[in-house]
């Protein structure tokens, strides 16, 4: 089933009724060349890659809860490519571009917006900081200009540029960033993937990883074993957990982010907006939502929801920010669990157990990466070498010292991200 | 969620500045090699239920205290003070 204008006009005008599934709904076979664990953007966009890039078919995605379940729809949609490290840098470049080109691929609307993303910043120091990281973007080849504070003002006239504390002194400004609609992105990848042959099994809940002789067998499930001759871990915040079948203790510790959503409102924020000495972003949805969302609540959590101290320190840096927003109403908030490494990057590698690939420490980043996660990890997956634009996204970087990417400058270390 | 000091009572969790898991209670010997201190810098259990953490009671007494809690409920179930409590 393909999506065209045609189509939509020939539905709309025969009520609707040729619409079918968007994927399949199969049972789990006895064996598989690869199994997937993880029914989320990252997993379903590798077995999209697996079988689009390198022609395979016998793959099977496990999903514990339902396609569109987790963190795939649980995050704040947006995406960009502003990233100042080597190893950061090429990666989310590649994933901007897949994000390009998402639509037409996939012939699904993921309701892909480059609206801009606008970073501000509250001092000089602040400023050479961003021209750097922009310099870094256009080294990179992706778009960035510094703006001046009457620069943000055309852009962003309301927001409060005279604050006491952090006046506004401009902005980084990414033209290509901006957002996309989330639940679209897994379906879409689901869609992809299972036209290509690959069986999606959701309530499908890993309980165990098979080896023998230090290579990986199959997978025992909710329902019933699976023998697989490769398997691959994508299960963001739950990577500590299922590496833990496999005897693997990994460099992560999930924590919790809450976003925030208020009533439809008329346009009025056109871009995506980051505050980060609030700790504070936002953009606005098409259906006219106010999304929002700020800092970790910086504890090991894997409850799904956080805290008032951390929704209070929200609200606070929005008003501080954008006092116009004040009067909107708050319709719903909600908590995601993520998958921190000790330095804020990622991980995409092999595992000392053969046929054994993990992607996880996506942090609270994973969503922009769906694509070029996928699309890296697939190749890892079907090559056994590490795609060029994630050879730095390695498992031993923090045993040995050598890589880390700490984006942020803090530390390589668990509670510092 | 609320904290409970072992000195001050209990308190509003930001008072707290969080360390992380308490491995630090069992901190390897300096010349325990690469591996152990790897596991100890890096590597984590990341249990999701029964945990026992790090909290330095930054705005009140100073004190650091281990908290035992569940990290699928956030519910408290145990607070004492670190020092004098490990191994």
């Amino acid at each position: 089933m393909r999506f065209s204008g045609l189509r939509v006009l020939k539905e709309g005008l025969t009520g609707n009724k040729g619409w079918g599934p968007h994927w399949r709904d199969p049972e789990p076979k006895a064996e598989y060349d690869i199994v997937i664990i993880g029914g989320g953007g990252h997993g379903l966009s590798t077995a999209y890659y697996l079988a689009r890039e390198h022609g395979l078919k016998n793959i099977a995605v496990l999903e514990k809860g339902y396609i569109g379940g987790g963190n795939v729809g649980r995050n704040t949609t947006i995406v960009r490519a502003n990233y100042f490290l080597p190893g950061n840098s090429e990666f989310y470049s590649h994933s901007l571009k897949l994000w390009e080109g998402l639509e037409e691929d996939l012939n699904y609307n993921v309701m892909h917006s480059q609206r801009g993303l606008i970073n501000l910043f509250h001092s000089d120091g602040q400023r050479d900081a961003f021209a750097r990281r922009g310099n870094a973007m256009i080294n990179q080849g992706d778009d960035a200009i510094l703006l001046s504070r009457e620069g943000v003002r055309k852009h962003l006239p309301y927001l409060d540029f005279d604050n006491v504390r952090f006046p506004i002194y401009g902005g980084l400004y990414h033209p290509r960033g901006g957002t996309a609609r989330h639940d679209a992105v897994a379906w879409g990848y689901a869609r992809g993937a299972s036209d290509r042959g690959v069986d999606i099994i959701q309530n499908c809940e890993v309980t165990g990883i098979d080896r023998e002789g230090g290579r990986v067998t199959g997978v025992q499930t909710s329902r019933g074993g699976i023998r697989a001759k490769k398997v691959a871990i994508v299960v963001a915040g739950r990577s500590g957990q299922v590496a833990a079948m496999a005897g693997m203790r990994l460099p992560i510790e999930s924590h919790v982010l809450q976003a925030f959503v208020t009533e439809g409102l008329k346009p009025v924020i056109d871009h995506v907006i980051s505050f980060g000495m609030g700790h504070f972003y936002i953009s606005q949805s098409d259906k006219g939502g106010l999304v929002f969302g700020g800092d970790l609540d910086m504890y090991a959590s894997y409850a799904q929801r956080g805290n008032l101290p951390l929704v209070e320190h929200v609200m606070e840096a929005g008003m501080t920010l954008m006092p116009m927003i004040g009067k909107a109403r708050v319709l719903r908030s909600w908590g995601g669990i993520m998958d921190m490494t000790p330095d804020g990057s990622p991980i995409i590698d092999k595992t000392d157990i053969d046929g054994l690939y993990i992607d996880c420490g996506w942090c609270y980043g994973g969503f922009k990466a769906v694509p070029a996660s996928g699309n890296c990890f697939a190749h890892l997956v079907a090559t056994d070498r590490p795609h060029p634009a994630a050879e730095r996204f390695r498992l031993d970087r923090f045993r040995t010292g050598n890589g880390l990417m700490d984006e942020e400058g803090t530390g390589s270390q668990h509670n510092l991200h | 969620m609320r904290l409970t000091c072992p000195i001050c009572g209990e308190r509003d969790r930001r008072e707290f500045y969080y360390k992380g898991d308490a491995v630090a209670e069992h901190r390897p010997d300096p010349d325990a090699g690469e591996a152990a201190w790897d596991d100890y810098v890096h590597l984590r259990d990341n249990p999701a239920g029964v945990t026992r953490d790090l909290w330095y009671h930054e705005m009140g007494c100073n004190a650091w205290v281990v908290v035992t809690r569940n990290t699928l409920t956030h519910e408290v179930i145990e607070t004492r003070l670190a020092t004098g409590g490990g191994a």
